[in-house]
């Protein structure tokens, strides 16, 4: 299998291993294994708002022997912190970046391995402490993270009591991030095979670039911000802490600190890491709805442009969370119209989409129903998006479920559908088999549904004004009769979690039951798809020579209607 | 498979736009779905724009969603021999440029004014033929999990002697503009009236304003919406509207009933 015979690494070398396909399938497992438990997470949750202070079933009375049994109010706030902290720093952005971008970007261009390989590997092994911290934050014994993802000081600061291990988690995951982006950047733009000009990569590495290059540049302010609240816990320093505040013990704050700085700094990385979380999918799957619609994707030009525009006006629009926060009101303005046009280059995405599918020849494959999945969810998602881009509309629905019901269906009915194709869509290529595709179609089927039923009606609670992070919103008199719509997401919710066995047993089974694979079974055009399935040490038997774009499907006068990029024209 | 797969698809913008529609219709089963009553000046604009977004976001999601059901029915048949080699197309990039940022830019320009008026333009009083800055008539003070409200006594001022301090409960004249002062005393909350269309950050060591008008006498629940701790979900508050001569009775009775004290507290 491998293309050089001379490599025998040690076990040691293995584990610590500095090919990026074995970096990239060590951030997928390890993704997997977080959204297991970010997941479950979710179902504690929803257990408390169906059902709230009734015992939590199987594991309640282990967790929770002082409550009997019960989340406390406390523990409530812990779950929504963590599940949020791990579904965006330990599934989406390591899953995306870190696993599909490690295993595809030197394959899709052409190179035998990353311009750096050793810090590579480093990447992925700084997030082992990071795992550690997280987890060391969470049993901390007086008090897990309860202050919200956000980590918003004073409250963070002063009543926060893991705090300081959370911040350290994240900055190990910004500099594991880092490594990775300068790593993206350099090996895209030096290292392309000869032939593989900017304008004809697939839109998989555009994306993963403008990816790279957003977390470049976004990044150093979260580290920033994060070493300074660690240090307002630690070193008492005020960086956030305002004028008289009082901590837990009664004493008073040294201070002289602003809490919107922390907002500002916080969403200038957030808001973009929104992007960092969604522009690899985009591009993968703008990929996979070419070829199983066997038609160009339409508007390649514009669809780099487009991405470009998002990935820049992303840095303008971070205010937008903040609307009712005090900042500026006339500042606001200017964020709004940044955040209403944004909206734009991601229609014009949605509008290329539909032309590549329009006179094309579809191809019902899981992957592709993931993809068309990904379509649909995303205009939902990116509506709801405008509408709540006015300042004035979203004094009523900041906070409340509106947000979480947008945030979910971009973030899982687009960015989590678009992770789900791209599996079945590499999976040959990682491991020489194929997945079930009768499986895969059905967990697609059950988890659009259950999505749709969970993240649907949460429009209607934000609309009523239900605010997110509340333990029991029932106390809430005028809340009351929304209890009946919440027990019924949490079913929904319960069903999309059974379709995740699904999911499992098809992944973890074909990887010894699987049919064998081909190198090139969807017959597609990209370099990945030019060597061996699995692809050996250093990728390529020769360096391949690029002679054309990625998306030349159907052109009239070939008797196949695909054309690699490799094949030598006649 | 193109006919089930198609009308799989289709089924998503129907259902999304139909239980839509019914619930902002206020078809009974949905009841309680859409936007609370809505007791505010302002919030009438507010709820006319809410639904202008989501009348756009419909037609978007209908035309969207139907086109790419029909690709999905119609070019998912497998009797199709081939696909057409169709990469690109100039003016059709153009027009689903140009008409969108018109529809965009429309939307940005046409909600502006009701933000301005909710929370850059501050209601002024005339004074002496001088335009003055309305006074704030309430001093809320936020805390870990539960709500000061100092009204101004008699004599109209705020953080002076007379000041009448109720937990709990705000008492406001309804059919006039308001003004109050919001204050944290330790963390970050939000002030949120989902009938008035109303919430505002309270942030330690800020001092906000905020102001609407109650359109008629009512009683309104006050709640917390920027996550402050383990009890934050208990934070919440009565915000009663009456007439402005039962609000002047009541200053005047509350400032009788509690001159013992005041007068203790001077000396």
């Amino acid at each position: 299998m491998s293309h050089d015979p001379e490599h025998h690494p040690s076990l040691l070398g293995r584990i610590f291993s500095r090919d990026h396909k074995v970096i990239g399938l060590q951030f997928l497992f390890s993704s997997l294994i977080w959204m297991v438990v970010g997941g479950l997470l979710a179902l504690a949750i929803r257990w408390q708002l169906a059902w709230p202070w009734s015992d939590m079933p199987i594991v309640g009375r282990w967790l929770f022997a002082a409550e009997g049994g019960q989340i406390s109010p406390q523990f409530y706030n812990v779950l929504f912190t963590m599940h949020a902290t791990i579904m965006v720093f330990f599934v989406m952005i390591p899953i995306l970046a870190g696993a599909f971008g490690n295993y595809l970007i030197p394959l899709m261009i052409g190179a035998r391995d990353m311009a750096f390989p050793t810090l590579n590997m480093l990447s992925y092994w700084v997030m082992w402490p990071a795992f550690a911290c997280m987890i060391a934050a969470m049993v901390v014994p007086e008090r897990g993270p309860d202050f919200g993802w956000t980590a918003y000081p004073p409250l963070a600061v002063l009543f926060g009591q893991s705090q300081a291990l959370w911040m350290m988690g994240l900055l190990l995951v910004g500099v594991s991030s880092m490594m990775g982006s300068i790593n993206y950047i350099t090996t895209i733009l030096q290292m392309r095979a000869p032939g593989l000009t900017m304008m004809r990569l697939p839109m998989t590495i555009w994306g993963m670039l403008i990816t790279a290059i957003l977390q470049a540049f976004a990044l150093p302010v979260l580290t920033a911000a994060v070493v300074l609240q660690l240090s307002d816990r630690v070193m008492e320093t005020g960086f956030f802490a305002p004028e008289g505040l009082v901590n837990e013990q009664g004493q008073t704050v040294v201070a002289g600190g602003q809490a919107l700085l922390w907002q500002h700094l916080f969403w200038f990385y957030s808001h973009p890491a929104v992007y960092i979380m969604i522009l690899p999918a985009m591009g993968m799957i703008s990929d996979m709805l070419s070829c199983f619609s066997r038609k160009p994707l339409f508007g390649y030009r514009p669809m780099v442009f487009s991405m470009c525009a998002i990935a820049g006006m992303g840095f303008i629009v971070w205010g937008h969370h903040m609307f009712v926060s005090g900042m500026n009101y006339f500042l606001s303005v200017s964020f709004m119209v940044s955040t209403i046009l944004i909206a734009l280059p991601s229609g014009v995405k949605t509008f290329n989409w539909l032309a590549t599918l329009w006179q094309g020849r579809l191809v019902f494959s899981a992957a592709m129903l993931y993809c068309l999945g990904f379509v649909s969810m995303f205009v939902i998602g990116g509506l709801s998006g405008v509408v709540m881009a006015s300042p004035a509309i979203d004094i009523m629905v900041h906070d409340t479920y509106f947000i979480v019901a947008h945030f979910h269906y971009v973030l899982f009915g687009s960015s989590m559908f678009g992770v789900f194709a791209a599996i079945h869509y590499w999976y040959p290529k990682m491991f020489g088999r194929m997945m079930n595709e009768t499986v895969g179609k059905l967990h697609f089927v059950l988890t659009f549904i259950f999505l749709n039923g969970t993240f649907f009606p949460m429009h209607f609670l934000g609309a009523r004004g239900f605010p997110r992070r509340y333990a029991d919103p029932y106390v809430v008199e005028s809340f009351r009769d929304l209890l009946p719509l919440n027990q019924f997401i949490t079913w929904c919710a319960l069903g999309m979690a059974a379709a995740q066995i699904l999911f499992a047993v098809n992944f973890l089974g074909s990887l010894v039951f699987g049919r064998r694979a081909v190198d090139n079974p969807w017959r597609a055009n990209t370099l990945d798809w030019q060597t061996t399935s699995p692809p050996g040490h250093g990728n390529f038997a020769v360096e391949p020579v690029v002679y054309r774009g990625a998306y030349e499907y159907s052109v009239p006068g070939r008797a196949e209607d695909y054309w690699p990029q490799t094949e030598v024209p006649t | 498979m193109n006919r089930f797969w198609g009308l799989f698809f289709l089924a998503v913008p129907l259902a999304a736009f139909g239980v839509s529609a019914l619930a902002a219709w206020g078809w009974t089963p949905l009841a309680g779905f859409w936007l609370p009553a809505n007791y505010s000046r302002e919030g009438e604009t507010i709820d006319q724009l809410f639904h202008l977004f989501h009348a756009v976001a419909a037609v978007v999601l209908l035309g969207t969603g139907l086109i790419l059901a029909w690709s999905i029915y119609r070019f998912g048949n497998r009797d199709r021999t081939a696909a057409q080699y169709w990469p690109h197309h100039s003016v059709l990039e153009w027009v689903w440029t140009i008409i969108p940022a018109g529809i965009l830019i429309f939307l940005a320009l046409f909600q502006m004014e009701s933000w301005n008026r909710s929370k850059a333009a501050h209601p002024e009083i005339e004074v002496a033929g001088q335009r003055l800055p309305q006074p704030p008539l309430v001093r809320v003070v936020a805390k870990r999990f539960g709500w000061e409200f100092h009204h101004a006594g008699p004599d109209g001022k705020l953080q002076t002697a007379d000041d009448l301090y109720v937990e709990n409960l705000l008492l406001l004249p309804a059919a006039e503009m308001v003004v109050l002062q919001l204050e944290s005393s330790d963390v970050i909350h939000s002030f949120f009236v989902p009938g008035l269309r109303v919430k505002q950050d309270l942030v330690p060591g800020m001092k906000q304003k905020m102001w609407f008008e109650v359109r008629e006498p009512v009683e309104l629940e006050i709640i917390c919406t920027e996550l402050c701790g383990w009890g934050h979900y208990t934070m919440q508050a009565k915000l009663q509207a009456v007439t402005r001569a039962e609000y002047d009775r009541w200053v005047v009775e509350e400032t009788n009933r509690r001159r013992p004290e005041l007068a203790e507290v001077e000396q």
